[in-house]
Parts: structure tokens; C-alpha cells; sequence
């Protein structure tokens, strides 16, 4: 057993957390930076955390994740960073030469009290930052929120250094879709272009973080939302934001700032929440829904029922992000599942009480614990056992030891490959949801069947 | 004057690797770029072990990777707690390929656990000693483990936790169980080695010598240095077993901490990585009289010597007879498979740079498969680790090196005992035997090689783009962007998920990967038919 000294018991800590169910802020923000086109990413600490977030990035990705460092010694720790900063602005524009410089900060610039806008004004103010590019910049510190709060940092940033407001609308739709893979920010676009709605997705990691192999090798990708979109979100008809804790700060900002209005939905995993993304494109724009998405959704409709007998009242635990979490809790529960212990490291209170209302009515207890952690999953699985398991790549130790059908999905993904590639938002993304759910599930009674039942029609 | 394989001599490529830096940058880089020619009998000197440039993007990580995630990081009974924020030991969880076997009975196994502070803002405010203290409570309360680390990371440092009079006040409080703690924090240093020397430090000072019972087994050596990455230590104990000799402990991989704390009942410190450990083979040797020898069991031929070596050192017969009798038997099925790949892999190059010792000791793989290393450099080395061991008393003591505590360590006075006596020692040198040796990395280069410390991302792109490695070896943040140009790209830090290829079966393992890698069809791909030829030079005719 790999996870041998886990014990049934379920006794409360208050101080020790045992295998973690999120990471530290500032691997958010470079996620969310690289979806600038012509943006390096920068860390403002240690070189360790830089190192520790491009290999956790790469690793999920295979792609290359190119982000710089302050490169932190002791001095710098005590006389504080600027000296450092400074010294990198320089040499980034000056050798990498890229349009963004996003920077963030780490818990050790944060407790020495490093200010990002002093620095950033004082290399403007030396001539460091060549006319025409920008050095923007999001407090980061890994003592507050999650990876999840650090993107969602870097997102209004984004929107903080560069959306204007020029008075002309430009008929566009802001769509923000947070923390989701390449292939979901693909499968967004071609959503929204398929209702009929013109759009600007940011950040947008597709083109970046899915790159082709061409003998040719560009530091900045082809993807990217540009600095040029990006300003003109601020003059949009309206945003909407995929994810309360991913993406809504962003989104009001740019209400705030631009007078942009906006809505905040849940991310457009599985049946209901895509329903609800694409009705508020159609009314946000002004456009009737086209025959082709309704053949999309209708045929999502169809598996779901054609695969009904295998999911009814299967139990199944997570663990992951809450604004994916939300989404895929719900679409469990429309698919007549039974979500029955859902954790998330990242803390809020607000995320256990929509997972209570999502399951309300179910017939089952259900657990739910935000500011988590992986053991307590594990404890809470040996008391109740599950049919499945939704999560990361870590989730592979309990899957192993408990001999649980595992669907990773989530970040990191460390040990399987495609999920940069096949989107599961969307109809198309809940088809492939089914099909891995599925098979998984009768991988297993395949697996277990005696020879006597053994049988070739299922 | 040399020139490389694509007509360009060595100083056009330094020149080229340098030309768009600033020029503080330029000229900093230029010392640790060297090119490897034969001055009167010495190597050129090279500088290593200093600051990275700010902004310039590196391959280095911190001092908290080197401590926790690498010394630390492969032990499987001692539940290590990262006092911080959640990060650091997220990152350090499961991530360096550190195999182990716990299949024992009743076997304790923390290594698929993340224990940590996951420090708040309000532990940063008012201090966060007492949550640590909560926290080591816990884990005692839940695993009752035999001992309990802890390892700082970058805000500990700043707002002055003092973590070891907690280490101490919980251990006086278990009784049973060692509790000890790192000042590990990320920013001390230059490199992942700071980190490697903070642990090894307190490995020494709280474990080694703790278990004084005798142990079975003859021609006891410590191997040193050697981290079990995608099984490597397990090849390297098969062999070992196979020829009658004891491991006795193995810093750190596969390793228990009975197997530190017994580190003083060895006769013998076989050093693979010298980067990573050279200091503790001093220390032991100091405190209870065992003499080292370096030794790489990467590569066939380097294996075959390194048991000889050992061999020679025990001097019986019987011993020396058997380490024949086991090279004669695994040889054979090697040597095969070499003459079978070195007709694909003859004349090819490669370049490495990873680690403090990985850089210098497959290029022994590469010869055997007749491809030339052309560039190599370390991410965290010194420069004994290039120009060997004589440099160490010229070595300056710069304002990063002076923060990493250097241990003194006197002879023990009830368990120092020099297992070998003075008329021994002088005879084994004599004959050829040295200890405390090792000649780094550069003398073994061709003339004309490029060495470079602390490469970084610009300089390994445009190094690929000017000469065209037939393989590069870095680790996983270099992968892709050195794959995109089209050159196949092999992590030497976690193996791809490969290996073993340390020891004999390692190296068919490592020849047959090479060979798959460079002769992949993938890099035939890269362009489309329309992109090869874009002419129109025939059109259908639709009837």
C-alpha cells in the first residue's frame, strides 16, 4: 500500500496539512501571464519558486514554459528586491525582447514588502522599458488563497494595467474563462463563434501552452491574447466571467474601470452550465442560437442517456479547483451520480455552501470541505467507499491503494497525456467527460467480471 | 586553432553566445563560458558557484529543492514537514522520480506524503512556531514516525522562526523519536548546493553515529552521492550483492534513516556525485577514520572500474576474484548490445548540462556508444567539480558561501578507528590507488569542447542552433524549447520516466534509449510536402 499510514479515523488538525489539494499563488499568475501574447512571465523571489512553477507547468503542458527570476540571494532579502527587479527589467528587454513583462511577487518578496508599482514606475522612469512595451505587475504572496486566487491576481491585473475605455463600443464580448486548459479556451472561442459572437477570450493559453512541433522554435508562441485586445476589452458591450473565484474579481474590475457590465457564471463544464453559457452569449449579443449548437447540446443529451443505466447512483468522490468543482459536482448530479465527498484546498466558505445546494435532495450524505486536503479525501473514502474518483494526478496513490475507478482531470496531470488537446468545457467537452467516465467504470467490471458473466455486449 | 563540427571555431561561438548581452551581463558570462584547451598542463580555470544574473532565465532552483527535495527527499521513514507556505511542498511532492523499496513488513513509508505549515498571512504577522509545534504534534500523534525534519523555506528565514528550539523542545518532549530541522530557506546560496550542504550538515550532526549495533554483512562501503533516480541505486545494490560486497547505507537513495545513523560502521565511502557530498566523506572520514574514493557507476567500463577499485581496497583475493567473476558475467550481454547501437550512434554528439556530477559522468555512456560530447557544463557545481580537487585551497569564500556553515569535526574519541593503518595506505598509493581524488570534469573533454556553468536558456538555444547536437541533456524545463528546433532533448535529472542506467543493466537500458531518441522518425516530421516543396510543379487534370 503506498498510502499505508493513512487511518481510517478521521481526527481533526488544525496545524499540519497532509498531501495538499492546491498550490501556491504565484504558479497562478505565470499560468495566467503566458496567455499575453509576447508575455514573459516573471517571478519575483528566489529562483526556486521560478524553477519549481515552469517544471510543475511543463510537466502538465509538454511545452516549453519560459518565465525569468529576480534570482533572490540573502542580501536581496534583506535589503529588498529592487535592485534585482531593476536589474532584470534590463536584461529581459534587453535579450528576450518581449512585449509584457508579467511580474509577481512570492511569499519572500511580500514579507520583506517589495512594491511592484514603486519598481515598475522607477524603471520607467530610467528608461528601462523600451517604448511600446509594459511591465505589468500582481501581488502574489503563496501565504494568501491558492494557485487558483494567483491567477485570478494576474487576470485583473491584465485588466488594471491595459483595458481603456475610448467611448466607441466595439460590439465585442469580453469572455474571461479562467483556469481551464488550452483546449477548453479553444473550444470557448468556438463556441462563442458558432452562436454568432464576437468576442475577446483573455488570458488565452491556446496557441501557447499547445503548440505545434515545426523544427522551429518560437520563445513567444503564436497564441496569446494580444496587448492590442486586451486594451479593447474596455470597450466590449460586456464581459463574462467563467468562474467566481477564477474570474469574476477581473470582470468587475473592468465594470469598475471601463463601465463594462458583466456576469459571472460557472465554468461551461457538462450539460446545465454550458446551457447557461450559451444563453447568456445569445443575450449578452443579441443573436439567435444556431441549429449547429443545438445539434451539439442534443447529442450530449443523447449519450447522457444512452449511458444512464451505468451512472445512475454510482458514488463518486472529488477533488480539484472550486470553480471546476461547481461545474462538474453539478453535472454529476444531472447525470443522476452521487457526489458524495467533494474537497478543495483552496479556502472560501462560499464554495461548501454551493456544493450543499447542488446536492440538496440527493439520497445520500454528502461531504464537502474547502481549505482541504487530499488525506482527509482519503479518510473520508475509507469510511464511505466510491464507485469513482475525479481528480489529479496525485489522486493515482488513493485510486491505486483502494482499487477505485480514477478519471484525472484537474491540474497537475503529470503521468497522462491530451488533456492540453481534447477540451472537456462545452458539449463536446461533456461528451468526452462521458466517454472517460464511462470508460473507466466498465474497464473495471470488465476487470472484475467471473468468466461465467463475462460478456462481449454491455 | 580547434574548430567544431559546423566550421566554427570555439571563441566564434563563445562570441556568438555573448553578443547580445548587456555588457555587465556579457562580461560576467564570459568567465563562465570556457573553452577546453590544453594550457602548459593545466586546465583553464573556470568560474562557477556564484550569483545567477537577475532576469537572465536559469536552470538552477533553490536551496530548499537541494536540501529537501534532493538529500532528503529519498527517504522513506522520516516524515519530512515543510514549514512554509504550500508551494514548496507541493512542488517537492513525489516530483524527483526517487524510488524506493519499503516492501519489508511493516516497512515505513512517508515518500507518497506532503506534510506542511501551509503557513497563512497570519503565521507571517505574528510568527509561525507555534503552528509548526502544533504541526509536528499531529504528525507524532497520527504516524508515531522514528523522526520528524524540518526545512524552512524563504519567510521562516525573514520573520525569524527559530525552528530548532522547536526541533529540540519536541524531540526532549517524544523521547522517542528524533526531531531536527533545516535552515533551508530558498534564498540562501546560489544553488540547489547550498541546500545539499545544509542537509548533509544536519544529517551528520543529528543521525549519523545514533545506532552503534553491529551489522552483518562484509566489505562494508557507504555509497555516497547516489539518489535511486528511476532505480538506479537498485542496479548499483544488485551488482553489489552479486560481489559479495555490503551496502551499508546509500546517501540518500532508496535509504532509511537507520541506514544514516549506522553510516559510521562502514570500512569504506565510495563518492558518486562529489558535488552533492564530498564534505560528509571528509567528515566520516575525520570523525571515525574511513577513508573515500571516488567512484560512477554510470557507464559500463566506469562500473567495472569502481568495483575494481573497491575491490582493491578490501585486497583479499577472494573479494578481487569475485568482482572478475561478476564483470565477466555481465560484460558480454552489454558489449552486445553496444556493437548492435554504436552502428547507428558512431560520430554522433551530444551536449549535457545538468547537476554536479550527471554532466561529467555520462559522457562515459556516450563514448561507449562512440558519440563525442561537444558542450557540458553543471547547474550548480564548483569549480573542483571542473578542475578537480587540487583548486580547493585557491576556492575564494564569497558573501553566499560564507552563510552555508561549514562543519569541524574532530576524531571521535571512543569510535575513531582508521580502518586502514598508515603502511597500508602508503602501499595502495603506490600502486596506483588514490583517495580522496577526483579530477572534475574538464580533463576529460576534447580539445575544443565548450564548458559552460549555469547555462541558461538563451545560450542553450542558440548553442543547439549553432552546432546541432545530435542529442541534448538538460532537465524537464529545457525539454520542449530544445525539441522544438527539432533536436530529440533527454532529461538526465528524472530520466523521462526512464532508467535505470546506472551500473551494467542500466547501460543497455541508457544505449537502447540514445539510440531510440536520435533515430526517432519524429524528427523526420517537421515539415509538411507543401512546406518542402511549395512549387507547383504539376497540376491534375479534372476530365
Amino acid at each position: 500500500m503506498l498510502l499505508r499510514h493513512t487511518p481510517k479515523e478521521v481526527a481533526e488538525r488544525k496545524a499540519l496539512t497532509i498531501n495538499p489539494a492546491k498550490t501556491c499563488q504565484p504558479i497562478g499568475a505565470m499560468y495566467a501571464a503566458l496567455g499575453i501574447h509576447g508575455c514573459l512571465p516573471h517571478s519575483h523571489g528566489s529562483q526556486g519558486c521560478c524553477a519549481y512553477h515552469r517544471s510543475a507547468l511543463t510537466r502538465h503542458y509538454k511545452e516549453p514554459v519560459s518565465a525569468a527570476t529576480s534570482s533572490f540571494t540573502e542580501g536581496a532579502s534583506v535589503f529588498g528586491g529592487q535592485a534585482n527587479l531593476l536589474q532584470a527589467i534590463e536584461n529581459i528587454f534587453t535579450v528576450y525582447e518581449p512585449d509584457v513583462i508579467a511580474v509577481h511577487t512570492t511569499c519572500l518578496s511580500e514579507t520583506i514588502g517589495d512594491d511592484l508599482k514603486q519598481i515598475a514606475d522607477k524603471a520607467q522612469k530610467e528608461g528601462k522599458i523600451p517604448a511600446g512595451k509594459h511591465v505589468i505587475g500582481a501581488s502574489t504572496p503563496s501565504y494568501v488563497g491558492s494557485h487558483v486566487t494567483g491567477f485570478s491576481a494576474m487576470v485583473k491585473s491584465m485588466v488594471a494595467a491595459f483595458s481603456e475605455k475610448t467611448g466607441k463600443k466595439n460590439g465585442k464580448v469580453n469572455i474571461i474563462p479562467g483556469w481551464v486548459e488550452p483546449a477548453d479556451m479553444e473550444e470557448i472561442k468556438r463556441l462563442a463563434t458558432l452562436v454568432g459572437v464576437e468576442h475577446i477570450l483573455f488570458p488565452d493559453t491556446s496557441g501557447v501552452l499547445n503548440g505545434p512541433l515545426s523544427g522551429e522554435y518560437k520563445m513567444f508562441p503564436d497564441g496569446g491574447t494580444t496587448v492590442a485586445d486586451l486594451k479593447a476589452t474596455g470597450d466590449a458591450m460586456g464581459t463574462l466571467a467563467l468562474g467566481e473565484l477564477c474570474s469574476g474579481d477581473a470582470a468587475r474590475l473592468l465594470d469598475s474601470q471601463c463601465k463594462v457590465p458583466c456576469k459571472v457564471l460557472d465554468m461551461p463544464f457538462g450539460l446545465r452550465a454550458t446551457d447557461r453559457f450559451v444563453d447568456a452569449l445569445r443575450i449578452l449579443a443579441g443573436v439567435t442560437v444556431p441549429d449547429e449548437v443545438a445539434l451539439e447540446r442534443g447529442q450530449l443529451v443523447d449519450l447522457i442517456s444512452d449511458m444512464h443505466q451505468y451512472f445512475y447512483h454510482k458514488k463518486v468522490a472529488l477533488v480539484g479547483d472550486p470553480d471546476q468543482l461547481v461545474s462538474m459536482v453539478e453535472f454529476l448530479v444531472t447525470l443522476d451520480m452521487l457526489p458524495v465527498h467533494v474537497v478543495t484546498g483552496t479556502p472560501g466558505k462560499a464554495f461548501e455552501r454551493r456544493i450543499k445546494e447542488l446536492t440538496a435532495g440527493l439520497p445520500c450524505e454528502v461531504n464537502v470541505r474547502a481549505g482541504g486536503d487530499m488525506f482527509l479525501l482519503h479518510q473520508w473514502i475509507k469510511n464511505e467507499p466510491v464507485d469513482l474518483l475525479i481528480g489529479n494526478t496525485y489522486c493515482k496513490y488513493m485510486a491505486r491503494d483502494e482499487d477505485i475507478p480514477f478519471v484525472r482531470w484537474g491540474f497537475p496531470i503529470l503521468d497522462r497525456q491530451g488533456h492540453q488537446y481534447f477540451p472537456t468545457v462545452g458539449y463536446k467537452g461533456g461528451l468526452r467527460l462521458l466517454e472517460k467516465i464511462l470508460g473507466v467504470l466498465l474497464d473495471r467490471k470488465d476487470r472484475d467480471d467471473p468468466e461465467q458473466t463475462f460478456e462481449l455486449v454491455l | 586553432m580547434a574548430t567544431t563540427k559546423n566550421g566554427l571555431a570555439p571563441t566564434e561561438v563563445k562570441e556568438e553566445l555573448l553578443r547580445k548581452y548587456p555588457p555587465k551581463v556579457a562580461r560576467k558570462r564570459a568567465k563562465q563560458i570556457m573553452i577546453n584547451e590544453a594550457q602548459q598542463a593545466e586546465t583553464p580555470e573556470i568560474t562557477a558557484n556564484v550569483r545567477t544574473i537577475p532576469g537572465i532565465i536559469t536552470m538552477r532552483g533553490c536551496t530548499y529543492a537541494g536540501c529537501k527535495g534532493v538529500i532528503l527527499g529519498p527517504t522513506r521513514d522520516i516524515v519530512n514537514i515543510t514549514h512554509g507556505p504550500i508551494g514548496c511542498g507541493f512542488y517537492s511532492w513525489l516530483t524527483r522520480r526517487n524510488q524506493t523499496d519499503a516492501s519489508a513488513p511493516g516497512a515505513e513509508n512517508y515518500m507518497t506524503y506532503c506534510f506542511s505549515t501551509d503557513m497563512q498571512d497570519q503565521d507571517i504577522i505574528f510568527g509561525g512556531e507555534k503552528k509548526l509545534e502544533a504541526a509536528i504534534e499531529e504528525a507524532y500523534e497520527i504516524f508515531h514516525p522514528k523522526a520528524i525534519a524540518i526545512f524552512a523555506t524563504c519567510p521562516v528565514g525573514l520573520i525569524g522562526d527559530d525552528i530548532h528550539a522547536v526541533a529540540r523542545k519536541m524531540k526532549a518532549k517524544f523521547g522517542d523519536c528524533n526531531v531536527f530541522a533545516f535552515s533551508c530557506e530558498g534564498y540562501k546560496g546560489v544553488s540547489q548546493s547550498a541546500g545539499h550542504h545544509i542537509a548533509n550538515n544536519q544529517i551528520f550532526r543529528h543521525v549519523v553515529g545514533e545506532n552503534d549495533a553491529d551489522k552483518p554483512g562484509e566489505y562494508r562501503i557507504n555509497l555516497l552521492g547516489e539518489y535511486n533516480i528511476g532505480g538506479d541505486g537498485f542496479e548499483i545494490d544488485r551488482i553489489l550483492k552479486k560481489c559479495g560486497i555490503t551496502n551499508n547505507a546509500t546517501f540518500s537513495g532508496n535509504s532509511t534513516y537507520d541506514q544514516f545513523a549506522s553510516a559510521h560502521k562502514a570500512d569504506l565511502n565510495a563518492v558518486m556525485c562529489h558535488r552533492s557530498i564530498n564534505y560528509v566523506a571528509d567528515m566520516l572520514e575525520t570523525k571515525y577514520g574511513i577513508p573515500w574514493i571516488k567512484v560512477n557507476f554510470i557507464g559500463a567500463a566506469s562500473t567495472a572500474k569502481s568495483l575494481r577499485k573497491i575491490a582493491q581496497y578490501f585486497g583479499d583475493r577472494s573479494l578481487i576474484d569475485r568482482v572478475e567473476e561478476v564483470i565477466a558475467e555481465e560484460m558480454p550481454a552489454v558489449e552486445a548490445v553496444a556493437a548492435d547501437v554504436r552502428t547507428r550512434t558512431e560520430g554522433k554528439t551530444a551536449m549535457l548540462f545538468v547537476g554536479g556530477s550527471r554532466a561529467h559522468h555520462y559522457q562515459d555512456l556516450f563514448a561507449e556508444m562512440g558519440m563525442q560530447t561537444i558542450s557540458a557544463g553543471y547547474e550548480f557545481a564548483h569549480r573542483d567539480d571542473y578542475e578537480g580537487r587540487h583548486v580547493i585551497p585557491e576556492l575564494k569564500v564569497d558573501a553566499d558561501s560564507r552563510n552555508i556553515e561549514e562543519l569541524e569535526v574532530e576524531a571521535d574519541p571512543t569510535r575513531f578507528a582508521p580502518r586502514k593503518s598508515p603502511e597500508e595506505l602508503k602501499k595502495l598509493e603506490e600502486a596506483g590507488f588514490k583517495f580522496k581524488h577526483y579530477d572534475g570534469l574538464v580533463p576529460d573533454m576534447d580539445k575544443g569542447t565548450l564548458v559552460v556553468d549555469d547555462l541558461n536558456q538563451y545560450e542553450a538555444e542558440k548553442l543547439v542552433e549553432l552546432l546541432r547536437p545530435d542529442i541534448f541533456c538538460a532537465g524537464i524545463k529545457e525539454k520542449f524549447s530544445i525539441q522544438k528546433l527539432g533536436i530529440p532533448m533527454k532529461q538526465l535529472h528524472s530520466y523521462d520516466s526512464g532508467g535505470p542506467y546506472a551500473g551494467f543493466q542500466g547501460a543497455v537500458n541508457f544505449y537502447k534509449e540514445i539510440d531510440r531518441l536520435v533515430n526517432s522518425k519524429v524528427w523526420g516530421y517537421m515539415k509538411a510536402p507543401w512546406q518542402e516543396h511549395p512549387e507547383l510543379s504539376a497540376a491534375y487534370v479534372w476530365e
